[in-house]
């Protein structure tokens, strides 16, 4: 469990350099086909981590990798809670609505 | 893959979320009912691992990247309805990000997390039928439902945006440009799931859910007899 755990955030930590910096699929085809501009601005687009680039860390590798290691480290966190509550209600039979 | 905010008019995205909204609550009926207690932290740790490699864009065409979505690895290591459950964890963290729109978050969910865990899952299973019970047969399925749900995401996609799509273009020509840059796509996420299935059915086939039919010794120890993870 700590080696996969380990594993995630170190995948995360070197995505940065490693990752290709092409637009993925659909942002291809939307600039292909003609409808890219029809994007808005996303509500988050200046928020602390938009971009997955950490505010304030001016090294852009830095602020690639500690955006991932937030991102891995907020995920198991919330992933972990979220199963953990679901599973807790079963036990005490609660049955009520989510 | 992600769907940004503006590609889809707001009432298919509210539709989608609506639709999101009902997939996530069988989903935590079914998770409540079926999850094991030994497997809720290995079910974090499926949603960070995504996470991390979602951020791993792989070139495929000119141009063009694509990364895991994940739906169909995370359902064959903890169920179809635990998996979706993940990959909407980590759509929602994306979006923090700025990965992903606010907007189409219920269209997203509805594409990465259910089309693929679920539909992916069915697929998975109905070629594990034809397969020999073997760890094989579990890594081909995995890799080949992986395969498929990346193009049938797209698909939906399509479908979403000739409902909804805010711009006057071919939907003809959306179709094949999807589809087609998705079946490559579609590959690496094929390799990447068989690649990760192989690798924990060597170091603790009790932990995938996909393999838990295969004769005990091959795959799976009896389920409970296992209570560290």
């Amino acid at each position: 469990m700590v080696a996969g755990l380990a594993v995630a955030i170190g995948l995360a930590m070197i995505a940065g350099p490693w990752a290709s910096s092409e637009p993925d699929g659909l942002t291809k085809v939307a600039e292909d086909q003609g409808f890219a501009s029809t994007e808005k601005e996303h509500a988050l687009e200046d928020g602390p981590v938009a971009g997955y680039e950490v505010e304030g860390v001016g090294n852009e590798g830095m602020s690639k990798a500690l955006s991932g290691l937030l991102g891995v480290g907020v995920t198991f966190i919330v992933g972990a809670g979220l199963f953990a509550v679901v599973r807790g209600r079963s036990r005490r039979e609660a049955g009520g609505e989510t | 893959m992600h769907i940004p905010d503006g590609f889809i008019n707001g009432g298919v995205s509210l539709g989608a979320a609506a639709v999101a909204g009902g997939g996530l609550t069988i989903a935590v009926r079914k998770t409540r009912e079926f999850l094991e207690e030994r497997q809720v932290a290995l079910a974090g740790l499926v949603a960070a691992f995504i996470f991390a490699v979602q951020m791993l864009n792989f070139p495929v065409a000119a141009g063009t990247s694509g990364h895991l979505i994940g739906g169909v690895l995370a359902a064959v290591l903890i169920g179809p309805w635990a998996g979706a459950l993940c990959v909407s964890v980590v759509l929602m963290v994306q979006a923090l990000f700025a990965d992903g729109g606010l907007t189409a978050l219920g269209l997203n969910i509805v594409n990465m997390a259910l089309v693929t865990a679920v539909g992916g899952y069915a697929i998975f299973v109905v070629m594990r039928r034809f397969l020999p019970r073997t760890r094989s047969s579990v890594v081909l399925a995995s890799g080949l439902a992986a395969g498929i749900s990346v193009v049938m995401s797209a698909a939906a996609f399509v479908f979403e945006f000739a409902a909804g799509g805010t711009a006057p273009v071919s939907l003809q020509a959306v179709l094949g440009a999807m589809v087609g840059v998705h079946t490559l796509i579609g590959i690496g996420e094929g390799l990447i799931t068989a690649a990760t299935i192989s690798l924990v059915l060597g170091v603790r086939p009790d932990l995938v859910h996909g393999a838990a039919h295969l004769p005990i010794g091959l795959a799976d120890t009896p389920r409970g007899a296992v209570t560290a993870s």
